[in-house]
């Protein structure tokens, strides 16, 4: 249950180093898709019920701490920023703040890294693939690619490869 | 669009075959070529187009995302890309009897005389070798039992590397587009817009094909999915000569797709053993998929 806990607050971290890559390099306000953000950490069932980040009551969330909407770039309204303590992960330290907005976080902003690395390295070692199990059958016409066991030429013409690239052509 | 690497996280490049180029003008250098997962929500919609061809036995899947993507320059881009794929093919291929590959293991062909890219995937392959505890080999049983060299296993995943990120190069020159390469199931994807949703790459169920278990939306970097789904059983344990079982297939997310497809196939062959070595591996995420049908994701 412990490793759980720990698996799901670095998965935590992780999410959130990641959509604070993208609001540090993308021009675009932060846009961290909350549809996105549902994450999974071990073995199959239990894992995958881990709707990570939108809860803020969360132990493993970072807890509510001062408000602020200083760089917060997507912050607006109603929205409340969260500072977390900093969490010991087998990379180092991590803090991080949030902007939540309706229960789900629309920005968010490490404020320390892992010390001795570049910052960018950092975050991407938590590349964690977000698992998104739940919408897969209705999204299925918006994938882009698949990846599985190697297909043959002989196998695309029936593969979901193909459907999809047909449609673009 | 530049999908090169620092040299540590992507040995693919500036090898012999490549040479380094700058980042295209509207380009701006990527910090790291690290893979990037998740991010904004769909935004606008890009004129996209896919192209199709079947190269090393295996289906190629090009999309391009961008104002030019429908556009010629773009469709010659596209068959340069091929066009390079069919080109490692005449010297890789193990079914042809006149490429160098084929000459390396009857022993008409030393390795230290062969094409430059050869012996450069021949140095990748022993650095996989070393990287993967043996667990990945170029060295096989050919059909005597006898030893025999062959880099199939990494020259796929090379290949589409290379040709995809000759493609990068192409794009920059026609200003911000995305674009993904599908390898028979292999997925290297970049992008240099902004405006433009994730890739989203669906891992297959090894156990029914036509359902995906799960989505891992991706702007950059690559997957590989290694397991015995597609052409049954085709992976040996170089270490025992048997087929490998205990998984039934490994995904590799990683900053190159060499790497991916590498890591993959060992993982696959690891089994059991897969997931702490796994977890060794910086920079790399990993979905394996046991027997039961759980899923683990990892780190």
């Amino acid at each position: 249950m412990r490793r759980i806990a720990i698996a799901v607050l670095s998965t935590i971290s992780a999410l959130v180093l990641l959509f604070s890559y993208h609001t540090s390099t993308n021009s675009q306000p932060a846009a961290a898709g909350p549809g996105t953000a549902r994450s999974a950490g071990t073995a199959g069932g239990a894992a995958s019920t881990t709707s990570a980040p939108p809860d803020p009551t969360t132990s493993s969330t970072p807890a509510a701490g001062s408000t602020s909407s200083a760089g917060s770039p997507a912050a607006a309204g109603t929205a409340g920023t969260y500072t977390g303590d900093a969490v010991a992960t087998r990379w180092g330290p991590v803090q991080v703040e949030i902007t939540v907005q309706d229960g789900k976080i629309t920005a968010a902003a490490a404020i320390q890294y892992p010390q001795g690395n570049h910052r960018d390295e950092e975050i991407n070692a938590y590349a964690v693939p977000m698992l998104n199990q739940e919408t897969i059958q209705a999204q299925s016409a918006d994938i882009d690619a698949v990846s599985g066991a190697t297909i043959t030429s002989s196998g695309y013409i029936e593969s979901l490869q193909s459907a999809i690239d047909k449609a673009q052509l | 669009m530049s999908p090169a690497a620092s040299p540590a996280a992507n040995p693919a490049a500036g090898g012999p075959g490549s040479s380094p180029v700058p980042p295209g003008p509207a380009t701006p250098p990527a910090p790291t070529a690290l893979p990037r997962l998740g991010g904004p929500a769909r935004l606008g919609e890009q004129p996209r187009r896919a192209f199709v061809a079947q190269i090393m036995g295996l289906p190629m899947s090009l999309h391009v995302r961008g104002p030019a993507a429908r556009g010629p320059e773009v469709a010659e881009a596209a068959e340069a890309t091929f066009a390079a794929l069919r080109a490692d093919h005449e010297l890789f291929s193990t079914y042809r009897e006149s490429s160098q590959v084929s000459r390396i293991r009857r022993g008409d062909l030393r390795l230290s005389d062969a094409h430059p890219r050869v012996r450069r995937v021949a140095a990748l392959c022993e650095q996989a070798r070393q990287r993967t505890g043996g667990a990945f080999s170029a060295w096989l049983p050919d059909a005597t039992g006898a030893p025999a060299f062959d880099p199939t296993g990494l020259v796929k995943g090379w290949a589409a590397e290379q040709a995809f990120t000759a493609l990068g190069r192409r794009l920059a020159r026609l200003g911000p587009h995305d674009a993904l390469l599908s390898a028979g199931g292999d997925v290297i994807v970049a992008c240099t817009r902004t405006d433009t949703p994730d890739w989203q790459i669906g891992i297959e169920d090894p156990r029914d094909r036509s359902r995906l278990l799960l989505t891992v939306p991706l702007r950059r970097g690559a997957i590989a999915t290694s397991g015995t789904a597609a052409r049954g059983q085709h992976i040996r344990d170089p270490a025992t000569g048997s087929p490998p079982a205990g998984l039934l297939s490994a995904t590799v997310v990683s900053p190159s797709l060499t790497w991916a497809d590498v890591y993959a196939t060992a993982a696959y062959v690891r089994g059991p053993t897969a997931a702490p070595w796994l977890t060794t591996l910086p920079n790399h995420a990993a979905i394996l998929i046991h027997p039961d049908g759980t899923l683990h994701t990892l780190p």
